[in-house]
């Protein structure tokens, strides 16, 4: 489905040179999100359902070596590989927001658009997990708890997008750049994940990835994803 | 209404006629008619005969399916997914590996039935029905693994376009529901096929027998007494029907294979996946009708006289031929991948040879194309029917061995070095798959006692074309053509 130009054009630049991995994002997000917890042999097999991971590498050779990181989420490509190859309609793009969703009550679990993904951002549900008391009562009442056997993903935290919107309607105005802010970009401590409105070119994030530093994961494929990362500087400390 | 004859089977020696014609005698079935009573008591014979050993592995197989497939397939539903082994990045394990198996399978079938009968190949006769029921049962093991593995199968129908209150119909961008429309047309048009040369014989049946099975038979025959205008339409459509049904089987495997190649994933995206594929399934399916063949001949009463080592030969030569088609595919999808020069797909295929899960990939090899190779160019081999029975075996052990490398070996090795993943099938998962195999040898089961494994009338027919004519001083085999 090709994509309409409209007031709303969300995207993401997340700077890799002053990202420390500290997981702040991943913790913000999963507690925003209602992600369950799958424990610790589920998680070391591969099942963890964190939407928002930070891959690790190593640069240089041993000894001089450096980690380096690089914050994973859903790229919200405006020309998703996930979305023509769901049967049931269960993976769609918004007109309004202009993201990829994820409709959990459509999803029947093929979970062929987990293996379409070329960047693995979408997790599975593979059990019905609980939470035991009394952390179920810090579950995100703007977010719904899915269950077993469908797929889900990083939605842009949409539901603060909604909020955001509906803020401004009600008092008659546009929304303002930074008015909408993720999760994961709230509780980053030094500033590396920025997220606004792309459509509009002074906001904060379209000049952030107008940068020379700029470039987005696997951009060959033509997908058009709507997270820029930035890399090259100088790291903080080296 | 035009009459040929033409000369079969090359005859060598010219010198010693009579014995010459007793050992073509002997060697095709076609020359070595039968009074077709006699024949008919065979058939029924066979299908009556019961013994002992046969209700215990009815029953066996039949308890097998309950506990293993309905079983283990019940526990994860209860569950969740995450009883299966797979895991990100490997989300599609060895269920989709036994469904692209048994559609595999599948094809033979229709591919020995329809395309040897399109081509007139006069061995063919006798086991068309046998290949014709391997592909019934084949899809029907097949087609539950779209189901099998959905996380959640209880909504499984939103796969199927039907009006409901949200105008909400399937994504018909999406191969799995193309894969949906081709297997369910193939399913249907492959009974068709298999009931329209099973007519007469249910009506011969149907003569030769009382009490429940009489009154099943004289449902299924739809009252056939073989008037001339009754067989003149039956040969209308199955002349029509085999002819349609192959472009049909050409489509599923093609969109069985299109499921992975129009997908963006390193080492499934590849314009050769179609013939590939087709080519795959041709070779395992052929090779399980000889496993097949081979187990009727066996365990059957009567069987020896219609299933002779000229069929094994015959197919022996098939096999021969598709492994060496399907290794060519097999090298030139290696060859493009390599001059496409993209480096993640190069790293794959290093890992396929070289990687944790390396024999999978030489198993593959050694049993698809060194095996077939080094053995099918013998005419005795091809003649000895257990040497066969192993060698078609282990053909199909290597096809299943080139899908779990597609899958979920492909899977596991992603762009991103991050996201590589081993996959290992649980438990359940490997009981699931033998239990559809129990479903197909279960149902074989029962359908070789409930319907004439041989397709009789055509055996006959067959055999009344096929004469010894007198040219000059010799004998020449030949064969009628009544077109």
């Amino acid at each position: 489905m090709a994509e309409k130009e409209g007031k709303e054009k969300w995207g993401m630049v997340i700077d890799l040179d002053i990202c420390t991995g500290c997981q702040a994002c991943v913790t913000a997000c999963s507690m925003e999100n209602n992600i369950p917890f799958v424990g610790e042999d589920e998680m070391a097999y591969g099942r963890g359902m964190q939407w928002m991971r930070i891959r690790r590498y190593w640069e240089g050779e041993y000894p001089e070596v450096a980690p380096a990181h690089e914050p994973m989420l859903c790229q919200q490509c405006g020309n998703a590989p996930c979305e023509p190859v769901c049967p049931v309609f269960a993976s769609v793009h918004s007109e309004q927001e202009q993201i990829n969703l994820q409709v959990y009550n459509r999803c029947i679990g093929t979970r062929y658009c987990a293996n379409n993904c070329p960047f693995s951002a979408r997790t599975f549900n593979w059990f019905d997990y609980e939470l035991p008391a009394p952390m179920n009562s810090y579950l995100n009442p703007d977010v719904s708890v899915r269950r077993r056997g469908i797929m889900e993903k990083c939605t842009f935290c949409v539901q603060r997008i909604v909020k955001g919107r509906q803020n401004a309607s009600a008092s008659g105005r546009e929304i303002a750049d930074g008015e909408v802010v993720p999760a994961c970009a709230q509780a980053c401590p030094t500033d590396a994940i920025v997220f606004g409105n792309l459509s509009d070119p002074e906001s904060r994030v379209s000049q952030i990835a107008r940068s020379d530093r700029a470039f987005r994961e696997l951009e060959e494929l033509g997908t058009d994803s709507r997270v820029t990362y930035l890399k090259g500087g100088k790291n903080y400390g080296s | 209404m035009a009459v040929e004859a033409k000369p079969l089977y090359s005859s060598k020696a010219t010198e010693h006629q009579e014995t010459n014609a007793e050992e073509l005698r002997k060697e095709h079935l076609m020359l070595d008619p039968m009074p077709r009573d006699e024949m008919n008591q065979m058939v029924m014979n066979a299908m009556h005969t019961t013994t002992k050993k046969y209700w215990v592995f009815l029953i066996g197989f039949g308890l097998a399916v309950v506990v293993l497939l309905f079983g283990a397939w019940g526990y994860m539903i209860a569950n969740g997914m995450g009883v299966a082994g797979i895991r990100r990045p490997v989300f599609w394990g060895i269920f989709i590996v036994t469904f692209v198996f048994w559609i595999g399978i599948s094809h033979a079938g229709t591919f020995v039935s329809a395309i040897l009968r399109v081509f007139k190949a006069e061995f063919r006769r006798p086991f068309t029905r046998a290949a014709e029921l391997m592909t019934t049962f084949g899809l029907a093991a097949g087609a539950l693994y779209p189901l099998i593995h959905l996380g959640r199968v209880w909504v499984f129908y939103w796969m199927i376009p039907y009006p409901n209150a949200r105008w909400l119909w399937p994504n018909f961008r999406s191969p799995l529901v193309w894969d949906f429309l081709a297997i369910t047309t193939y399913l249907l048009s492959s009974t068709i096929y298999l009931f329209l040369p099973l007519m007469p014989d249910l009506a011969m049946a149907r003569d030769r027998t009382t009490g429940w099975r009489h009154a099943i038979y004289k449902v299924l025959s739809l009252g056939w007494r073989g008037t001339e205008a009754e067989w003149l339409r039956l040969r209308k459509a199955i002349g029509i029907f085999a002819f349609a049904i192959i472009p049909v089987m050409f489509s599923v495997h093609t969109i069985v294979s299109w499921d992975f190649a129009v997908t963006m994933v390193v080492g499934w995206q590849s314009t050769i996946f179609g013939p590939y594929f087709i080519i795959g399934a041709i070779l395992s399916g052929v090779s399980a009708v000889v496993t097949i063949l081979y187990i009727i001949r066996s365990t059957m009463k009567n069987f020896d006289y219609f299933i002779r080592p000229e069929h094994f030969d015959g197919l022996g030569k098939l096999i021969l031929i598709f492994s060496m088609a399907w290794a060519y595919f097999f090298f030139n999808e290696y060859i493009l991948s390599w001059y496409g020069g993209e480096e993640a797909l190069k790293q794959l295929l290093t890992l396929h040879a070289t990687g944790p899960s390396a024999w999978v990939w030489y198993l593959m090899l050694i049993c698809n194309v060194a095996i077939p190779w080094l053995f099918l160019w013998n005419k005795k081999i091809r003649r000895t029917p257990w040497i066969m029975f192993i060698i078609t075996l282990l053909v199909n052990v290597g096809m299943f061995a080139e899908r779990y490398t597609i899958i979920p070996l492909t899977l596991g090795h992603q762009r991103n070095p991050f996201d590589w993943g081993i996959y290992n099938p649980t438990i359940v998962e490997i009981s699931i798959v033998l239990g559809t195999l129990c479903l197909f040898i279960f149902l074989y089961l029962l359908a070789s006692r409930l319907i004439p494994l041989v397709p009789v009338w055509e055996v006959q027919e067959g055999q009344m074309s096929h004469t010894f004519r007198k040219v000059g001083k010799t004998e020449i085999p030949s064969v009628t053509e009544l077109e």
